[in-house]
């Protein structure tokens, strides 16, 4: 909803308008805290795959799409995957291979 | 955190190891919230995939992640409280805290590590107010992990055009001759505001007076309140 200026990053919405702030406390889901711990891990000694600025410009990068409509972890999630992939640590193969698993393990748990 | 002993959602005898020992552990994390579910959303599904990887990898290790998550559980705006405690009652503490944050936050055992730390003070007639509009930027090893409302969209689009506005969805008046001065933060300097030291605390301790510093006093979408 940039209406402030023409050719900003979807990211960078300073100053723009918006309706009220949700005060809701949220107090952050398990998912979301492995991924904050993971991604501190990462980044930091004695792996050191990226810094923080490259976490930053991936998720910068998210379509505007994407951007908007994702939840903040989930844009962590999505540049997890993307940086692990940009540095070699993971590759897409196996990545998609292991949430196939992951999913029809899960579906399999609903069901029984 | 009533969802880990539902967290069957792989075959890794090494990590439930850590699920009942993580549920036991006392923090007060609040009412009861609908976001405490089994995953079920396509990004959640990938932090499980994600993580067996690199576990079954070596990568990253089972406990290295708990013990990650619960270093990050004990930072809370606790801490915070303690350092503006410390500030109210130590003159020559606050003007260390004012001069060089970082340093003086180390006095105290605490780190802001490989960032520049700004405290800014709150006085009679100027009222500071920090938000990060590029992202969430914030200063978590002084107030813990920054709360969601801070990364939302309408916080960070109107703090910076309208910050009386947003204040007052706060609960937080100003009267008109107090300056606004809404700082944003950048990738490497995070900013902790020393809010002002309530009427009617004199001669408290520091310990009493940091039960008075709230989380949002020091984000500056709150003044601090002997109440």
């Amino acid at each position: 909803m940039g209406d402030a200026t023409q050719g900003r990053k979807p990211h960078d919405m300073g100053g723009d308008s918006a309706g009220p702030v949700d005060r809701e406390e949220h107090e952050p889901t398990l998912t979301e805290r492995r991924i904050d711990a993971m991604m501190q891990l990462l980044r930091q000694k004695p792996r050191a795959f990226w810094v923080t600025d490259e976490n930053r410009r991936t998720i910068e990068s998210l379509s505007p799409e994407s951007y908007r409509d994702s939840r903040y972890y989930q844009k962590w999630c999505l540049a997890m995957r993307s940086l692990l992939i940009e540095k070699g640590v993971l590759d897409a193969a196996e990545i998609d291979a292991k949430l196939a698993e992951v999913k029809a393990r899960r579906g399999k748990t609903e069901a029984g | 955190m009533h969802d880990h002993e539902h967290d069957h959602d792989h075959d890794h005898d090494h990590d439930h190891d850590h699920h009942h020992e993580h549920a036991d552990h006392g923090h007060d994390h609040g009412p009861f919230q609908p976001d405490l579910k089994e995953p079920s959303e396509e990004w959640e599904f990938l932090e499980i995939a994600l993580r067996e990887l690199m576990i079954e990898k070596d990568i990253l290790t089972a406990r290295e992640i708990q013990q990650k998550i619960e270093e990050w559980d004990g930072k809370c705006p606790e801490i915070g409280a303690r350092v503006v405690a410390k500030a109210w009652t130590d003159p020559a503490f606050k003007a260390r805290l004012l001069a060089d944050g970082n340093a003086a936050v180390g006095e105290l055992g605490l780190e802001v590590p490989g960032l520049k730390l700004v405290v800014l003070e709150n006085t009679p007639k100027l009222h500071h107010m920090v938000v990060c509009t590029l992202c969430s930027c914030y200063p978590r090893t002084i107030l813990g992990l920054p709360p969601l409302w801070y990364k939302s969209r309408e916080y960070r689009s109107r703090a910076v055009r309208e910050p009386r506005s947003v204040l007052a969805e706060f609960g937080t008046a100003l009267p008109v001759d107090v300056e606004v001065r809404v700082v944003d933060s950048t990738a490497d300097c995070r900013f902790l505001v020393l809010p002002e030291r309530p009427a009617g605390t004199d001669g408290w301790s520091e310990e009493r007076l940091a039960a008075v510093v709230s989380r949002d006093s020091m984000i500056g979408t709150a003044v601090a309140r002997a109440a």
